[in-house]
């Protein structure tokens, strides 16, 4: 019974995901997926301002957002940031801050990463940059889904709050092969239940999986770090991709594996013009 | 009616030696096919959690002598395992359908 189940879910796999559609065009054209990804969006919801796209699932459904609101008088992240803020300003053993690794010593940059860096030919996050930071200065790096590395990327979210998201993707193949990996990954089906991010965050924004609201693809890496009350904590965008992946009973890969790197890279172009949000809190 | 019994008794121990339990051979072949399609999907980044369940279930079981359950386990988590590659397999292209365009 069991080899006739899984022989089963084997045609579904192979069966048509989508209905046929012209033969797509290979060629990287970030600027001309942007138009097409921002148009869906702010069509499919015309009635939702373009920066209320970063405030995820409170931005589809009034009454999870009057919670929200309620919620937010007094912020589940609000311990991360402190902490954050302390960890920030408490110098390595060698003297030397997190401030010393980033630009305008780590205030207010949120808006710019992931970057890609033309010397390394790879894709930058936050929470990379901030363990690269601990490791050149003779720091052991943090765990990359929550607790301390939660509580730094807080902090540097909330100070780049209402900043535009301003992500570049420079006229470079390996960065223009980094950007469409990212879009091959958010498109890709996976794990038994054969999601891909899209199938949710594209097809589906507004409706509920179980109790959840979907949240919108446009703007979902605005909020990041959240504050979970599902997690009963705090979660970085390494987290939420982890357990996107396990939900769709995927083994998800290793915190910032490239394909994590390069989907958040693609997401946050995405992005571009938004506000920061993040720090945030959601179900 | 003799005969009846005999041949129903013939019948019975048949049937029961054709569900004899497996050996530690057969869940070795078992587990090998089934770790070598799962290594297979690994290298595709496109491993199944119920797949590394059913090993472990078959380790575990085999572990406990229990070689019929792990044979059956370590068949399903290769089944599982083809179905994750075939899946990552027609998702090398099929996935540029669902682009927003």
């Amino acid at each position: 019974m069991r080899r006739l189940y899984s022989i089963l879910i084997a045609m579904m796999l192979l069966a048509p995901a989508h209905p046929p559609r012209a033969a797509a065009d290979d060629a990287v054209n970030p600027d001309a997926d942007f138009k097409a990804f921002r148009d869906y969006f702010t069509k499919t919801f015309a009635k939702v301002p373009l920066d209320d796209f970063v405030n995820g699932p409170y931005s589809m459904d009034a009454e999870l957002r009057k919670q929200w609101q309620a919620i937010d008088d007094f912020p589940p992240y609000d311990f991360a940031v402190e902490r954050g803020k302390e960890m920030f300003a408490t110098p390595f053993k060698n003297g030397k801050t997190y401030g010393d690794c980033f630009a305008n010593k780590g205030i207010g940059i949120r808006q710019n990463y992931p970057y890609f860096d033309d010397n390394s030919g790879e894709i930058i996050t936050l929470e990379l940059a901030l363990n690269r930071c601990r490791e050149a200065n003779g720091e052991a790096p943090y765990s990359y889904v929550k607790d301390e590395m939660a509580s730094l990327t807080a902090y540097m979210a909330f100070t780049s709050r209402g900043k535009l998201f301003d992500i570049k993707i420079p006229n470079d193949p390996r960065a223009r092969a980094a950007y469409e990996n990212g879009k091959r990954y958010f498109y890709t089906r996976r794990g038994q239940l054969n999601f891909s991010c899209a199938s949710c965050h594209v097809q589906n924004p507004g409706n509920h999986i179980r109790t959840e609201v979907l949240a919108p693809a446009l703007g979902i890496v605005a909020g990041m770090p959240i504050y979970r009350s599902e997690w009963n904590g705090m979660g970085t965008m390494s987290r939420r991709l982890v357990t996107c992946n396990s939900q769709t009973r995927a083994v998800p890969l290793t915190p910032q594996d490239e394909d994590y790197r390069d989907v958040e890279y693609y997401l946050t172009f995405m992005a571009n013009g938004l506000p920061v949000s993040g720090p945030a809190a959601r179900p | 009616m003799r005969l009846l019994l005999v041949v129903t008794c013939l019948l019975l121990a048949a049937a029961a030696a054709a569900r004899a339990a497996s050996t530690q051979a057969d869940f070795d072949a078992a587990l090998a096919a089934a770790a070598a399609a799962e290594k297979e999907a690994g290298a595709l980044k496109n491993q199944w959690m119920p797949t590394e369940q059913a090993l472990a279930a078959a380790k575990k079981a085999a572990a406990a002598g229990d070689f019929d359950t792990a044979v059956a386990q370590a068949n399903e988590a290769e089944a599982l395992a083809k179905a994750s590659i075939a899946q990552a397999k027609e998702q090398q292209d099929a996935w540029k359908a669902g682009v927003i365009r």
